[in-house]
């Protein structure tokens, strides 16, 4: 079977992205920039699932500007075996990029979609229900813990109230939760053998994809600054200080 | 004006405190608030929905396919009910991140996550890149307006003087047989819900193991007060994963925060931002959560935590 992986390019998430001084938006010139870490997770465990010989092809696809190539180098490097480039000027809001997905699972017909649970710049945590329920097919958020077999995903799912499980029928889309895996590092000689790997281009307009781009940022502020408290100097004057705050 | 549907979330026959915070963020939006229950057991849920200040109505579903909250098959029933709606509205919590957006897929509309304010009634403002910047959304007002809402934003609705009326909802809607529930193993149940905690206290790597995390459990009890850790306490092992506070764990807002031996990673701080008073007991004068802390001790929290425990009679 073949697996579909979200493979999205986003600000590392060891930068402090900074709001640009008119409020336009977050300053990304020179940032570095680094597969989404969820997107990661999600590679990972295509891979593993590869390697269990569950599945027998993984997919990176990216959705983005032409410079995108080097980011899904990374992803082939990684283990995948070949990408998909969906080129479009800028970034996309999550309704667009599910139906690019599903374009690209009508065509490709995977067994699998697995997709980091959000990307961590918008932070939307959308585009995976949102392509699960345009396919109309089920969907497994949050997972911690994934079992395919038998035409089936058994998945574990970290919710508020614990974890849950789920059973679903394949095909279906997954979406990584932190604690799936531990994604692994990529080798000099991967990014050799990556470089013979085939990445596909398809522009987005020849998609025939109705935008869902309906939301429009007007403003970037940066978030509200806490006070800086006091120090105290032991735990006498630390229960008096709860106390004047009435929190004790 | 406005007309809310607001999905509420429940377990084991109770609505979770989170669907009374998103009634206090429609009540911003301003217009006619409904409560959607889907369950398969429906009277309580509704009964407690009903005594909500500010709820209009309620509108129940009870269906065995309910049971459990599958978003495959919940999203084609509130897509239905929601027709003549303006707003649908369901708490930023797990339920709500995984039904919602399944929704606006089936509705063919955007949805604003984690709404933090409400500017107007399809203006908003939510955080990005995990809380460092904060951006105003103009939604259209042609289409209905699909939001998820950040609880730590809000407090809870109060109780009404008079119930509203329940009514049940008949939807001719098919549900998909392809997504089983199994089960669901919930954390310890005799201390408070960590998400919604007035008090928290937190530990941090330096508790050094799990055995030692005793401490801030024993801490914990003395105040009534939800237990929680930094990603490098849970990475290390010390505690189950939902204890996570922080960006990629729970994100909270509690009256009384007591970081212990936590040193202060953005990641986590991003998951304590709206807190009323942070408390930070830590050995290192320079650690970043003193940056953040309302009040800071320096020193061993081996001494400093049993002291505080103590010294809370």
């Amino acid at each position: 079977m073949k697996i579909l992986v979200g493979y999205k390019r986003v600000v590392d998430y060891n930068v402090r992205i900074t709001v640009k001084p008119d409020g336009s938006g977050v300053a990304t010139e020179g940032v570095k920039l680094s597969a989404n870490p969820f997107d990661d997770i999600a590679l990972e465990e295509a891979l593993r699932l590869r390697e269990k010989g569950v599945a027998t092809e993984v997919v990176v696809v990216g959705i983005g500007p032409a410079d995108l190539q080097a980011h899904l180098r990374n992803g082939l490097a990684m283990g995948a075996n070949r990408a998909i480039h969906v080129v479009a000027p800028d970034a996309v809001q999550p309704l667009t990029a599910a139906r690019v997905f599903l374009k690209l699972v009508e065509k490709e017909q995977p067994q699998l979609v697995i997709v980091g649970k959000q990307a961590i710049d918008d932070d939307c945590n959308q585009t995976g229900q949102m392509l699960a329920a345009l396919w109309n097919r089920p969907q497994a958020t949050f997972a911690s813990k994934v079992e395919v077999a038998d035409g089936k995903a058994r998945v574990t799912r970290e919710v508020d109230a614990g974890l849950e499980t789920l059973e679903v029928d394949l095909p279906a889309v997954i979406t990584t939760d932190l604690r799936l895996n531990e994604p692994r590092f990529i080798k000099l000689p991967d990014i050799m053998k990556a470089k013979s790997k085939p990445i596909e281009t398809v522009e987005f307009a020849s998609l025939g994809v109705e935008p869902g781009d309906h939301l429009r940022i007007t403003r970037y502020a940066p978030p509200p600054k806490r006070q800086k408290g006091v120090m105290v100097k032991d735990v006498a004057e630390l229960v008096a200080a709860l106390k004047a705050k009435g929190l004790l | 004006m406005s007309k809310i549907l607001i999905v509420a979330e429940h377990l084991d026959g109770k609505l979770n405190p989170a669907t009374a915070k998103c009634i206090t963020c429609a009540k911003q939006i301003g217009g006619e608030i409904a409560v959607l229950v889907l369950a398969d057991a429906v009277d309580a849920i509704a009964a407690e929905a009903a005594r909500l200040d500010g709820v209009s109505k309620v509108l129940t579903v009870a269906r065995a396919e309910n049971a459990h909250p599958l978003a495959a098959v919940y999203a084609p029933q509130v897509a239905a009910a929601a027709a003549g709606y303006s707003h649908v509205l369901a708490p930023s919590t797990t339920f709500g991140k995984d039904l919602l957006p399944r929704v606006a897929a089936l509705l063919g509309v955007a949805q604003v996550s984690d709404i933090m304010a409400v500017d107007g009634a399809y203006t908003f403002k939510r955080p990005i890149y995990a809380g460092n910047a904060i951006v105003s959304v103009e939604a259209p007002q042609d289409r209905v307006l699909l939001g998820t809402v950040r609880v730590a934003s809000y407090a809870a609705a109060g109780s009404a003087a008079a119930a509203a009326p329940v009514e049940a909802l008949a939807l001719d809607v098919a549900l998909p047989s392809h997504t089983r529930f199994v089960e669901l193993k919930q954390g310890k149940s005799d201390r408070p819900d960590l998400q919604s905690a007035a008090r928290v206290v937190s530990g941090g790597r330096a508790l050094g193991s799990a055995e030692n995390f005793a401490l801030i459990y024993k801490l914990a009890d003395k105040l009534g007060a939800a237990v929680g850790a930094s990603r490098a306490a849970v990475d290390a092992g010390y505690v189950p994963s939902d204890l996570q506070v922080g960006q990629t764990g729970k994100i909270i807002a509690p009256e009384l925060y007591i970081a212990v031996g936590i040193s202060g990673a953005i990641q986590h701080l991003t998951g304590i931002k709206d807190a009323g008073t942070i408390v930070a007991i830590n050995k290192d004068a320079e650690a970043p959560i003193f940056e953040v802390a309302d009040i800071g001790l320096v020193g061993d929290l081996f001494t400093l935590v049993p002291e505080l425990e103590r010294a809370l009679g």
